[in-house]
């Protein structure tokens, strides 16, 4: 047998943890000689597993255009989840992927201007485009970005969010957060609503992530808004085990999620079943 | 010219088969029901029209190793524990099982394939046989099986006193080529009439004029939000028997067991029926036994046929109509959903 089998993982291993918010986690991950362990396109998601604890898919945080290293965002919810937050920088994780198709960022996406919308931990298969689109910024328009979470201190990579993108030309962010708190001078409210204020310029194109119940409000207050199903994408996320539409869990419709998606057209989405 | 080698030395051409390669045939436990057994000599075949379970665990096995891990302190080794497996034969598969490995393929065979299902899939040889007494649960026809045909890579027709031998496949040839000096010429007109004997059999089984007709990908939206599905799903009791015994069910699970020297990752059978199918940390998508149900049959007659150019994903082997505890069943959702 000297054939490849995807289900057989590769080695990756942790070289940096970050502490983004009080339950999220980014790592960086790099292969045992360093560089890569693949390549990917932003949306597409990778099986990280602890032998023995469990395997589960994850959105590929950073931009392909790191050339160094891949990163995860990761929310502390589940037990593989809890492990992989107590673990310390060294740590080797098996990796499998990339899976998925990809926002259409050579595609639908070049030349449009664009208004990601993101949700708590949502933001992280979002941040893989954004910072694709800031390192090829000549292919694409503007870019506004609304993103929201519970509190302050959940904002994920808030740090690069004020040093990196609000600081950028062409770039407009606009944060928001669930309840007032001390210290916060933003915006508060949820996101939906956010959005109907902000009332953005209904030739975007827009990509949004965040918790189911989120993405729902936000597709009907963009439609709303004038927005067409054909202009939104966005990316699902449902109970995985190959990742190459085989073990038969994930599907929505006759469509697999880690297949066919993650990544969605809303108006492809409107096509199937209302069953995620 | 169809080979053919009398009931009464059955026994020698298994004997001969073992000698070469690995072989099972359908034998009968000791509850008399049949399942499939490793041959030796002097086992005899069963006479059941089918076996329990599906001849899927052939090529899909209800749990294999999928890798070894050794894990010390922060480091992870990966053993990749694939080896070529042996060439086997199953004799005795009906036209059901036989269509239901062609279901299969289609999810295995496709891009990424997987190499644990090939590698089975390459080294065994299918040896059907052909029905001559479908039960009152059969229907294989209404999926455009014909029972007397069986295909395979060798077809086996018994004529009541003897089995004729037809190979239809390189791997077919190679079977034949094992036994062709125990084969005798024989006068084929006698299967003739077994075979209409069957055809008249099949006319008038109970299903004989179930239709597929209105089912495929063309109404998926319709049959999903079909109010049928509360009251045909009310007494299943998930117990997940038919996704069991289905010789088209194919998922799975991935999990890791901890040896005390090492960590071994299996592939073990799923099924959709159960309530943990789905659940993820943030929620379920299917969280009564409603959608669950709707999940097993939407799959068969509309998600698959919608990805594979119209082809059900059901054979009409009609297992689960004879295990379901609560007998519920394809046939009766079929029935209730048709649309005329």
């Amino acid at each position: 047998m000297n054939s490849n089998d995807t289900l057989i993982p590769l080695i990756g291993v942790v070289t940096d943890i970050r502490q983004d918010t009080p339950d999220v986690k980014t790592f960086r991950v790099v292969s045992t000689d360093g560089g890569k362990v693949f390549e990917h396109m932003p949306g597409q998601c990778a099986m990280l597993s602890i032998p023995g604890v469990g395997e589960a898919m994850f959105s590929i945080t950073s931009s392909p255009t790191n050339t160094e290293y891949m990163e995860f965002s990761i929310k502390k919810c589940g037990c593989l989840t809890d492990w992989l937050h107590q673990m310390d920088v060294g740590q080797q994780i098996t990796i499998r992927g990339p899976y998925g198709n990809a926002f259409p960022v050579e595609t639908a996406l070049k030349g449009k201007d664009l208004l990601f919308i993101a949700g708590g931990i949502g933001l992280a298969p979002l941040r893989s485009v954004i910072n694709y689109v800031r390192d090829k910024r000549e292919n694409y328009g503007s870019v506004q970005i609304v993103y929201g979470s519970r509190s302050k201190e959940d904002l994920v990579d808030y740090r690069e969010i004020i040093d990196e993108w609000m600081t950028d030309d062409g770039i407009s962010v606009n944060l928001t957060i669930d309840n007032p708190q001390d210290g916060w001078d933003g915006h508060v409210g949820f996101v939906p609503n956010y959005v109907t204020e902000l009332n953005p310029d209904t030739n975007k194109t827009v990509l949004v992530c965040g918790p189911p119940v989120m993405i729902k409000f936000t597709l009907s207050a963009l439609k709303e808004l004038g927005f067409d199903e054909t202009q939104v994408y966005t990316t699902m996320e449902l109970r995985m085990k190959c990742g190459v539409g085989k073990c038969g869990r994930c599907n929505i419709g006759h469509k697999y999620v880690c297949k066919d998606g993650p990544v969605f057209r809303c108006d492809e989405l409107g096509e199937l079943p209302d069953e995620y | 010219m169809f080979k053919r080698i009398s009931a009464s030395r059955l026994g020698e051409l298994f004997d001969r088969i073992a000698s070469k390669q690995m072989l099972y045939i359908p034998a009968d436990r000791e509850d008399g029901a049949a399942e499939y057994r490793r041959y030796e000599s002097g086992m005899s075949l069963s006479k059941a029209l089918n076996t329990v379970r599906s001849a899927k665990d052939f090529f899909f096995p209800q749990t294999e190793n999928l890798a070894e891990f050794r894990v010390e302190g922060k480091k992870i080794e990966v053993r990749d524990i694939r080896e070529e497996c042996e060439d086997f034969v199953i004799f005795g598969v009906r036209g059901c099982d036989v269509r239901s490995f062609s279901i299969l393929d289609k999810v295995y065979l496709c891009e990424p394939v997987d190499s644990f299902y090939k590698n089975r899939r390459d080294h065994g040889t299918v040896v059907a046989m052909a029905c001559t007494r479908p039960a009152e649960t059969c229907f294989c026809t209404a999926f455009g099986i014909d029972p007397t045909m069986p295909g395979g890579d060798v077809t086996v027709f018994p004529d009541g006193e003897g089995y004729f031998f037809l190979a239809n496949t390189e791997k077919g040839e190679a079977f034949i080529s094992m036994i062709d000096d125990l084969l005798e010429d024989g006068d084929a007109s006698a299967l003739m009439e077994v075979q209409e004997n069957t055809r008249r059999i099949l006319k008038k089984l109970p299903f004989a004029n179930l239709s597929t007709e209105s089912f495929g990908g063309e109404k998926l939206n319709e049959y999903f939000n079909s109010d049928k599905w509360g009251e045909l799903s009310e007494s299943c009791i998930g117990c997940g028997t038919c996704t069991f015994v289905c010789p088209t069910c194919q998922c799975y699970d991935i999990r890791d067991f901890d040896t005390g020297n090492g960590i071994k990752r299996f592939r073990c059978w799923d099924s959709c029926m159960y309530s943990d199918f789905t659940k993820m940390a943030h929620g379920n998508p299917r969280l009564t036994q409603l959608e669950r149900f709707r999940q097993r049959f939407m799959h068969k007659l509309v998600y698959f046929p919608a990805n594979n150019n119209g082809e059900f994903g059901c054979v009409g082997c009609g297992r689960c109509l004879s295990k379901c505890p609560v007998s519920m069943n394809i046939v009766k959702v079929m029935k209730a959903l048709e649309v005329k």
